[in-house]
């Protein structure tokens, strides 16, 4: 009995030295899948050159993040998502400021099967696809098969963004609720009636085998790219987004740091490899509003 | 002073026994408990028959589970209707068939198939099975009730299996030598009196596999598509109770309607698998007095 008393004082020693390291060099990154690749990268880019610190990056979606966020269990939360009022006011009730940062933008990208013909439409048409009301290809001048919608689940920021932007309305109850962007990817490619919605990011090794829908805002006007940089910067792509990370008041330390980096030309050239956008002037000057930060502060540092 | 040992010891394993117990109880409390303020805002009769599911509405938040309920009896009832022909027969060639070669080699290869991570068998789900049902039945894709009744079938199997092989190495083996006596073949003999004799403790099997089933999440999250609608046949899309759950919780803020009608979800889960398990325990309790 005495041994296993002595095992059990042991093991909850190691758990507490744990806890302690995890607290003071861990940075906890949590929340879109959007936009974990990308962070994944970043992250890992920034450990190479600064070994002393340790970075987590993990996913569940932009709501679980900033969930999390308000729960006090992450340091930064990525959203593909604006917070909603409801959610900074929770956070505001336990003593959470959040501010946010854009680190990227994203020409959210409508995805067909390679064998079909429709490679075009407007922002009306793919909301009522997606609510349901257009069921058909051939009702958007494709071939007489009917539609399988492919979106995310409840708890993504792409799921809210693409409903209260495109849809305004609920999707269609008929809509499957796949578990990350990877998933409608690879379904959309198996099926010759799909349609999805993803990060830009996760086209960008696709082309040839799946369609990238061009969008026209209203019909007549010219459909644009979401891989064409200039237009998802210029807003000619009418589905284009900016790439959020919300964290706990003013930035310090390595929180500080780490954002500065994903900024710093550097850390906007990793975005671009990733298939994302770098950020345009206004945000820049948003995020030097938001948190204070101006682009090249990570060389600064060094200097 | 060994006197004083056995007692310690005896409470000992008392307050073990006590401890499930209360666990089960404060799980079961817990439930109810937070399950309680739902219905305040949510009408009951909205809650167990509309098909609407939708708590994050851009319009109007609806929380109905009849599609979800529905859905799980699909999958369920698909996982049965595979698992348990295959899980008697593969019993039944176990304990009267095999050489106990065979059955050395056998019996713990089933029991890997125990082992196998959930998530591992959604992932097959995904790229195996899904694509195959989509060519077999002429669909455009396979994320459907099919998909997740084969893969719960093959996590249900080894419980009905092996339940129901120890149920047929029960039976007394005068009921065999009687029945060969008397002229019967093997296979009469399997079919006309081992089977029949051994049949409550194979029915307790199937309920514990169908058990197992109900309460399944990952797989079904993954391999099922997950839509919220009423599903019209086993090839459409379905979205278990489970699921619903496992997608939500992570989200869902606290102490709100949702995140309380969440819990009416697990309340509803953990009732009819309550039953279920509870339906298995009298039927075997049953069986184990018929053979005494």
């Amino acid at each position: 009995m005495r041994k296993y008393l002595g095992i059990l004082v042991v093991a909850s020693m190691f758990l507490a030295s744990a806890v302690n390291v995890n607290a003071q060099d861990m940075l906890q990154i949590k929340g879109s899948d959007t936009l974990i690749n990308l962070v994944q990268r970043l992250a890992e880019e920034y450990m190479e050159k600064n070994p002393e610190r340790y970075i987590a990056v993990t996913g569940g979606g932009s709501g679980t993040g900033i969930a999390a966020l308000i729960n006090r269990k992450c340091d930064i939360a990525n959203a593909s998502r604006l917070m909603k009022s409801k959610e900074i006011s929770q956070a505001n009730e336990r003593g959470i400021t959040p501010k946010r940062a854009v680190i990227a933008m994203d020409g959210l990208s409508v995805i067909t099967n390679l064998r079909n013909s429709v490679d075009k439409l407007t922002v009306d048409e793919i909301g009522k696809i997606f609510r349901g009301e257009v069921t058909n290809w051939k009702e958007v001048g494709g071939p007489d098969l009917p539609i399988t919608l492919y979106g995310r689940q409840s708890n993504s920021g792409t799921f809210v963004f693409f409903r209260d932007v495109v849809l305004k309305g609920d999707y269609s109850q008929r809509m499957n609720r796949m578990n990350g962007n990877a998933q409608i990817v690879e379904a959309v490619k198996q099926d010759i009636s799909g349609v999805g919605y993803v990060g830009v990011g996760y086209v960008k090794d696709m082309i040839g085998e799946l369609n990238v829908v061009k969008v026209a805002s209203r019909p007549g006007d010219a459909y644009a790219s979401p891989l064409n940089s200039s237009d998802v910067k210029s807003g000619k792509y009418p589905i284009s987004r900016p790439l959020n990370q919300y964290i706990n008041g003013t930035p310090k330390g390595a929180i500080k740091d780490f954002i500065a980096f994903e900024l710093s030309q550097e850390g906007q050239k990793v975005v671009e490899e990733e298939g994302f956008f770098p950020i345009p002037d206004e945000y820049r000057e948003f995020n030097k509003k938001s948190i204070g930060l101006v682009p090249h502060l990570f060389k600064e540092r060094n200097h | 002073m060994a006197k004083l040992k056995e007692k310690v010891i005896q409470g000992f394993f008392f307050l073990n026994g006590l401890f499930v117990v209360i666990v089960l109880l404060g799980i079961f409390a817990l439930l109810i408990f937070t399950s309680i303020p739902a219905f305040k805002e949510i009408n009951l009769r909205e809650f167990l028959f509309s098909p609407n599911w939708n708590p994050t509405s851009y319009v109007k938040p609806s929380f109905g589970i009849i599609s979800m309920l529905v859905s799980t009896f699909m999958v369920t009832l698909g996982a049965l209707l595979i698992a348990i022909p295959l899980g008697i027969g593969t019993a039944a060639y176990l304990s009267d068939v095999a050489s106990s070669r065979i059955r050395e080699i056998a019996k713990p290869i089933i029991e890997i198939l125990a082992g196998i991570p959930s998530v591992v068998i959604g992932f097959l789900g995904i790229v195996l099975v899904g694509p195959f049902i989509a060519k077999v039945f002429g669909l455009h894709n396979g994320l459907n009730a099919v998909n997740g009744s084969i893969l719960l079938a093959a996590m249900a199997l080894p419980t009905i299996i092996s339940l129901s092989e120890d149920a047929l190495k029960s039976v007394p083996e005068s009921y065999r030598q009687a029945s060969l006596a008397l002229g019967a073949s093997h296979w009469q003999t399997l079919i006309r009196v081992k089977i029949p004799a051994a049949l409550s403790g194979i029915i307790a099997a199937c309920m514990l596999g169908m058990g197992r089933a109900i309460g399944e999440t990952m797989t079904v999250l993954m391999a099922t598509g997950c839509a919220p609608a009423m599903p019209r046949s086993f090839l459409d899309s379905v979205r278990t109770m489970t699921s619903t759950i496992a997608i939500e919780l992570g989200e869902v803020p606290y102490n709100t309607t949702h995140y309380y009608a969440l819990f009416g979800i697990g309340l509803v889960l953990f009732i009819i698998t309550f039953i279920v398990n509870m339906a298995s325990d009298i039927i075997l309790h049953k069986y184990e007095r018929k053979t005494k």
